[in-house]
C-alpha cells in the first residue's frame, strides 16, 4: 500500500502504523451495520455537473514565476532525476 | 488607547475612520502584543512585521488626504497558512510545503485586500490541516492562550488562539471536519464555517475538495458576519463556488418565534459535564429571548466520523499526489541507494517520506487502502453512501426548525500529548463538527460557557444551505445576551 502511495516507511512506521491502520479500520466496521441498498452516494455535496466557463485564451503566469519554487530546473524546465540510464 | 489589540474590528474601524487612532499605532499594538506572547503561544509560522507597518504608514497617507476608504482598512488580519499569499511563504504546517512562496493570491486573499485589510502573519495549523489540536505542525504546537499546557484546538489553531490573546484583530481558517469551529470553541472566539461553495476555494491548499471551506475567525458574531460578506461569492476560478444573494444588513438579533432544533444524539453521556451544563445553559437564554426549542433526532449522527475517516482521507491521498518534489516544495538531499531501480520513484518516496509528518502518512495510507481495488466498495462507496443519510437527517430536521444548536466538542480544550498518540481518539473528539461537513451545511461556534478552570466552551449552531444570514441572526441574539465574548486570557 505504501508503495501505491508512493511512501517509504521506516520499519518502525510501518509496524506502528499497521497497528494503528488495523484499530481505525475496525471502528469503520461499523458502517456495515447499515442498510445502504437503495441508496445513492452522494461524492459532493452540490448537485452540480459540467460547470463550463468560456473557452477564452486568458493570461497565465510568466514561465520563470511557475518555475521559481521548483527544487531543480534547467533551461525553462523542470528538472528531475535521471530515468534511462546510458 | 490601552488594550486596543483585543478590541473587535468593527469597533476600532471607527475609531480608525475618526482618525482617534493611526493604523500605524494600531498595528504597532498589536505587533507589541505579539513581541509580548508569541514565545508562549506560538500562533504564527511567519509575521509580517516590516512589510505590514510599511502598509499602514501607507493607509495613513490615504486617510490624512481625506480619501474614502473601504470600511475595514487598515485591520490587520492573520491568515491560517493553507491558504495562498502571493510572494508570502505558504508553508501548510508541512516540512514538504517549508519553502513554497506561491507566485499568487487565493480570491479570498485577493478580496481582503481590496478592502484594505493588512495581513500580519500566516498562522500555524496541523500539517495540511489534518488533526484537531494543532499538534501535527512540522513548525512545532500551538498553545491554548486560556491555559498553555493545553492545545487550542485544530486545525486552525494558530488562527483562533491568535484572535484571543490579541495577536491580531481578525483571522482566517479552513474547516473540513471542524477545524475552524473546535478551535474557535477551544479559544473562546467565533468561528463561522460557510455553506460549502459559499466561499472560493481557490488559492486553499487542498485537503479534502469536498468537505473544505475558508471561513472567519473573530472576536464576536458581528466581526464574522462583516469577514464573511468581504471574502463571500461566486469565483470562475472555483466551479463549486455558488452565487451568495444574502445581502448585508444590520443585525437584528431578533430569534422570537424562531424555532431551534435539540438534536437528541448530540447530548448523551459522552459529553463532559460541563460543557452540557453550559450548553443546557444556552436553551434558557434561547427560551427568554421568545425562540422556541424543540427536539429532534438526526439518527445517523454516530456513524459520521467512520464515514468521514474514509472519504477525507480518500480525497486526500489523491490530492496530495502532487507533492512529488519536481514542480515546488522540498525534494529529498538523501543520495541513491544501491538496489533501487528507478531513481525518480525513489525520488519521490524518499521526497514524501521525509517530507510528509505522521498524520499525514498515515490519512495517505487510509485513503489509499479505502480507494484500492477490492476495497472501494466497502469502504469508500459505502462511505459516500452514508453521507447521504446523514445529508437526509438535516433536510429532514429542518422541515420542523430553522437552526439546530449542539455542542461543538464533547470536552473543553484537553491537554497537549494527551491524544495525539492514539488517532482513533482525536478522530473522535470532532464528532459533533463533522456531519456539518459531510452535509455541506453553515456552522458557528460561539462562546457560551467556561468550565471552573476557566476554560472555554462553545456551543455550535446549524444552519440551511446558504442560510449564514439567518445563523449569524441567531449567533448574534444570544451574544447580546450574555458576555462570554467579552472575556480575555491574561
Amino acid at each position: 500500500m505504501a508503495r501505491l502511495a508512493r511512501l517509504k516507511l521506516s520499519e518502525e512506521e510501518k509496524k506502528i502504523f499497521s497497528h494503528q491502520l488495523n484499530e481505525i479500520l475496525e471502528y469503520m466496521e461499523k458502517l456495515k451495520t447499515l442498510n445502504t441498498e437503495n441508496i445513492e452516494p452522494t461524492f459532493h455535496p452540490l448537485p452540480l455537473s459540467n460547470v463550463w466557463r468560456e473557452d477564452k485564451v486568458k493570461k497565465t503566469l510568466p514561465q520563470e514565476e511557475v518555475l521559481g519554487n521548483a527544487p531543480e530546473k534547467e533551461r525553462g524546465y523542470f528538472k528531475v532525476p535521471r530515468i534511462i540510464e546510458g | 488607547m490601552k488594550e486596543i489589540f483585543h478590541l473587535p474590528a468593527h469597533k476600532i474601524s471607527k475609531l480608525l475612520h475618526k482618525r482617534e487612532i493611526s493604523v500605524e499605532g494600531l498595528v504597532k499594538s498589536v505587533l507589541e502584543r505579539i513581541e509580548e506572547k508569541e514565545k508562549e503561544i506560538r500562533a504564527f509560522i511567519t509575521i509580517e512585521r516590516e512589510k505590514i507597518l510599511e502598509e499602514a504608514r501607507e493607509l495613513d497617507k490615504r486617510f490624512s488626504k481625506r480619501e474614502e476608504l473601504p470600511r475595514w482598512a487598515g485591520i490587520p488580519i492573520a491568515i491560517k497558512d493553507n491558504i495562498c499569499t502571493q510572494g508570502m511563504l505558504t508553508t501548510c504546517g508541512s516540512k514538504i510545503l517549508s519553502n513554497f512562496y506561491p507566485p499568487y493570491d487565493a480570491t479570498v486573499i485577493r478580496k481582503i485586500k481590496k478592502e484594505g485589510l493588512l495581513i500580519i502573519g500566516k498562522t500555524n495549523m496541523d500539517e495540511f490541516a489534518m488533526g484537531s489540536s494543532t499538534e501535527n505542525s512540522y513548525f512545532g504546537p500551538t498553545h491554548n492562550p486560556w491555559d498553555l499546557r493545553r492545545v487550542p484546538g485544530g486545525s486552525s489553531g494558530g488562527s483562533a488562539a491568535a484572535v484571543i490573546s490579541g495577536e491580531t484583530i481578525l483571522s482566517l481558517g479552513s474547516d473540513t471536519g471542524g477545524s475552524i469551529r473546535q478551535p474557535a470553541s477551544f479559544c473562546g472566539v467565533v468561528g463561522l464555517k460557510p455553506t460549502y461553495g459559499s466561499v472560493s476555494r481557490y488559492g486553499l491548499v487542498a485537503f479534502a475538495s469536498s468537505l473544505d471551506q475558508i471561513g472567519p475567525i473573530t472576536k464576536d458574531v458581528l466581526d464574522a458576519y462583516f469577514l464573511f460578506h468581504i471574502i463571500k461569492g461566486r469565483d470562475s476560478q472555483d466551479s463549486t463556488s455558488l452565487p451568495q444573494t444574502s445581502l448585508e444588513e444590520n443585525l437584528k438579533g431578533e430569534v422570537k418565534g424562531t424555532k431551534i432544533g435539540l438534536p437528541k444524539e448530540y447530548f448523551t453521556p459522552g459529553v463532559d459535564k460541563e460543557v452540557k451544563r453550559w450548553v443546557e445553559e444556552s436553551f434558557k437564554v434561547f427560551q427568554t429571548l421568545g425562540a422556541e426549542l424543540i427536539e429532534i433526532s438526526l439518527p445517523h449522527t454516530e456513524f459520521a466520523v467512520a464515514a468521514y475517516y474514509i472519504i477525507a482521507p480518500s480525497e486526500a491521498s489523491s490530492n496530495l499526489a502532487r507533492y512529488d518534489g519536481v514542480h515546488y516544495g522540498y525534494r529529498t538531499v538523501s543520495p541513491r541507494e544501491k538496489g533501487e531501480e528507478n531513481p525518480v520513484v525513489e525520488m519521490y518516496e524518499k521526497t514524501r517520506q521525509e517530507g510528509f509528518g505522521e498524520e499525514v502518512k498515515r490519512r495517505i495510507m487510509l485513503g489509499t487502502y479505502a480507494l484500492s481495488a477490492g476495497y472501494f466498495e466497502a469502504y469508500y462507496l459505502k462511505a459516500q453512501k452514508v453521507r447521504t443519510l446523514i445529508k437526509r437527517d438535516f433536510e429532514e430536521a429542518f422541515q420542523t426548525c430553522e437552526v439546530i444548536l449542539t455542542p461543538v466538542s464533547p470536552t473543553p480544550p484537553f491537554l497537549i500529548g494527551e491524544k495525539i498518540k492514539d488517532p482513533l481518539k482525536m478522530y473522535l473528539s470532532d464528532i459533533f463538527t463533522i456531519p456539518v461537513n459531510l452535509a455541506g451545511l453553515p456552522a458557528v461556534s460561539i462562546p457560551c460557557g467556561f468550565t471552573e478552570e476557566g476554560l472555554p466552551i462553545g456551543l455550535q449552531l446549524i444552519g440551511r444551505p446558504l442560510e449564514e444570514v439567518k445563523l449569524l441572526q441567531v449567533a448574534f441574539a444570544f451574544q447580546e445576551a450574555t458576555d462570554f465574548h467579552k472575556r480575555r486570557p491574561l
